[in-house]
């Protein structure tokens, strides 16, 4: 294994596994069924102290 | 009852006190071995500190059994006197950072300012004053608005009493011994990260600490959801551990000895280096202020950020893209130049995130526009946001590789940081203290809002004066290095393009005296607060109702 072949795959495994993270962050943050619970999340600083 | 609660923190209390007796015993052991004055000086504060946490501890000890009613009511609800105490050290620290940023702008433009002293030289000014508002000022900050927030959106108290004083204390020990380092000339020459060995392993121990205080109050939170601003709290902390372990791998000289050497060399010890350095940007500089920013613009303007959904977009690909954008400082060098490319593009694509969290955070004023006009503290938040939009903008485009071959080395730099620190990290910070002091202190409101409104203006100026120079400075620089005659010889010798900065550098320091100016009085008006005065004044809340009247009467 050369260090070419190393850095061939360091950016290939790189793009897929960061690309398929992002599309996780995506769908739970789009997830219509989490709306109420972001909903409520975002007023948590609302709340008197 | 009561009689629990000192039980409960007499268990820690011995331990705390064992281990500061045997940190005594160990700095005095440096004091008398060290191989050098610095070491010996700094074995003094470790000394100093054991002996004084020692002290404070069995003070804590006899009120706590004296008056066991008061030391129960304060040790129920929110801990808000470590936060109070935050407060104040925060404010002093930002005052004293900037105060040493005008003198070494000063030494830039009339050299003779440099005094021809050791102690006093730019060498040893310039990392004292990048400390000092990087890490005394926004590090007390973040960790006094993180105790804040964190406790205000757990609905639970702080963990662990005794370990957040250590954190607070420990983490001011840092401040001081790398501070005093400096100025004797201790450095490692790691930018950013110049305090020495034992420093590192001190603050390390600290920062661990505060990890676990931060993550126990998580734990017990009677609020089922994590709150957006304690993700980007949590991700600062724990990448700045990562990155300040990774960065400050060394071997001492010597264990009582002040000098040590890196474990790194050439290419890789300027690659991680900078993979520290712009992470320290990343982590420290924007993760954290961006908690800020989560919680006291939604407080402050009494409406909900403007999308939970896209904040946590914005958080995970700030912290996905960050990481990799370090290469960038270190473009035509010997680092492969797919690492180049790579520090290229990630640099441009955080773009995306960056303006996701500014719209994030300005838009969540949609439909209460007005208190732009009415409220100074929440002014100041929104044009933080708009110059965090701003710099995360400039920065990008300096980070491609034809505009970084102009720009780099110059002081176009110097101005795309401080368009970012005074204007981003320092006005959230401002409208953070203005938030807290008159919460903290029980207090109606602040003493006056009309010096907040002088202190924004006062402030905005000094950052517009301070970075226009420094980009005509900085591309004027840029254009005179790569500049060639018709025989191909360089046109200009290096003096004549310093001589050519001197005006440059002289309006810059005017606009760092006005920031200056602006922080004396945002002491002036915490300290009043804490006091409990109120001026009595028209604000320009009260004044814009009665001028419409007036207008209408007139038509």
């Amino acid at each position: 294994m050369t260090y070419e072949d190393v850095v061939s795959f360091a950016g290939a495994f790189g793009l897929i596994f960061f690309m398929v993270l992002f599309g996780i962050v995506l769908v739970y943050a789009l997830w219509p069924g989490n709306k109420a619970k972001f909903d409520k999340a975002a007023r948590i600083p609302m709340r008197e102290d | 009852m009561t009689d629990r609660a000192i039980g409960d923190t007499a268990g820690a209390t011995y331990a705390l006190g064992a281990a500061l007796s045997f940190g005594a015993i160990v700095s005095l052991f440096l004091m008398a071995r060290a191989v050098d004055p610095a070491m010996a000086f700094h074995g003094f504060l470790f000394f100093a500190f054991a002996v004084g946490g020692v002290f404070l501890l069995i003070r804590r000890h006899f009120n706590a059994t004296a008056n066991p009613e008061r030391f129960a009511k304060e040790a129920a609800g929110y801990n808000d006197g470590i936060v109070r105490a935050g407060v104040i050290v925060s404010t002093f620290w930002g005052v004293v950072g900037f105060l040493v940023g005008l003198v070494i702008a000063l030494q830039l433009a009339f050299p003779v300012l440099n005094f021809d002293l050791p102690w006093t030289n730019f060498g040893r000014l310039r990392p004292l004053h990048t400390s000092a508002v990087i890490f005394a000022f926004g590090g007390n900050i973040l960790i006094t608005t993180s105790f804040y927030v964190v406790q205000r959106t757990c609905r639970a108290r702080l963990a662990g009493d005794l370990a957040s004083w250590f954190v607070f204390w420990g983490y001011n020990l840092f401040i001081v011994i790398a501070a005093t380092g400096y100025v004797l000339g201790v450095t490692q020459s790691r930018e950013y990260a110049e305090p020495e060995w034992y420093a590192d392993l001190w603050l390390t121990l600290v920062w661990v600490v505060y990890l676990l205080v931060f993550l126990a109050t998580l734990y017990k939170r009677r609020e089922p959801h994590v709150y957006v601003a304690n993700w980007f709290y949590l991700a600062f902390i724990v990448t700045v551990a990562m990155l300040h372990i990774v960065n400050n791998l060394a071997v001492p000289v010597s264990w009582t000895g002040v000098k040590s050497y890196s474990l790194f060399s050439g290419v890789q010890d300027a690659l991680t280096q900078w993979w520290y350095g712009h992470n320290a940007v990343g982590f420290f500089l924007t993760a954290g202020f961006l908690g800020i920013m989560y919680y006291f613009v939604p407080k402050r303007a009494e409406r909900p950020v403007y999308s939970y959904r896209l904040s946590i977009v914005h958080f995970w690909t700030l912290i996905f893209l960050y990481i990799w954008v370090g290469p960038h400082h270190l473009y035509y060098t010997a680092l492969p130049d797919w690492a180049q490319t790579l520090g290229m593009t990630f640099s441009v694509m955080l773009w995306m995130p960056s303006w996701g969290g500014m719209i994030n955070g300005l838009m969540t004023l949609s439909g209460a526009w007005d208190k732009l006009r009415t409220d100074p503290v929440m002014r100041m938040l929104v044009v933080s946001v708009a110059f965090y939009g701003m710099s995360t903008f400039e920065g990008p485009v300096m980070a491609i590789k034809a505009v970084n071959s102009l720009s780099h080395y110059t002081d176009w730099t110097i101005g795309h940081v401080h368009s970012g620190v005074l204007g981003w990290v320092g006005f959230v910070s401002f409208g953070a203290l203005y938030c807290l002091t008159p919460i903290l202190w029980k207090r109606e409101r602040l003493y006056s809002l009309n010096l907040v409104g002088v202190h924004f203006w006062v402030a905005t100026i000094g950052i517009l004066l301070y970075i226009t120079a420094m980009w005509v400075s900085g591309i004027l620089q840029g254009l005179m290095w790569r500049a060639y005659d018709s025989l191909g010889f360089l046109e200009y010798s290096f003096v004549e393009t310093v001589e050519a900065m001197h005006p440059f550098y002289v309006i810059r320091a005017l606009g760092g005296g006005l920031y200056v100016l602006g922080a004396l009085i945002m002491a002036y008006n915490l300290w009043r607060t804490i006091r409990g005065d109120v001026r009595a004044e028209t604000s320009e809340h009260e004044r814009a109702p009665a001028a419409l009247a007036q207008e209408g009467a007139r038509a």
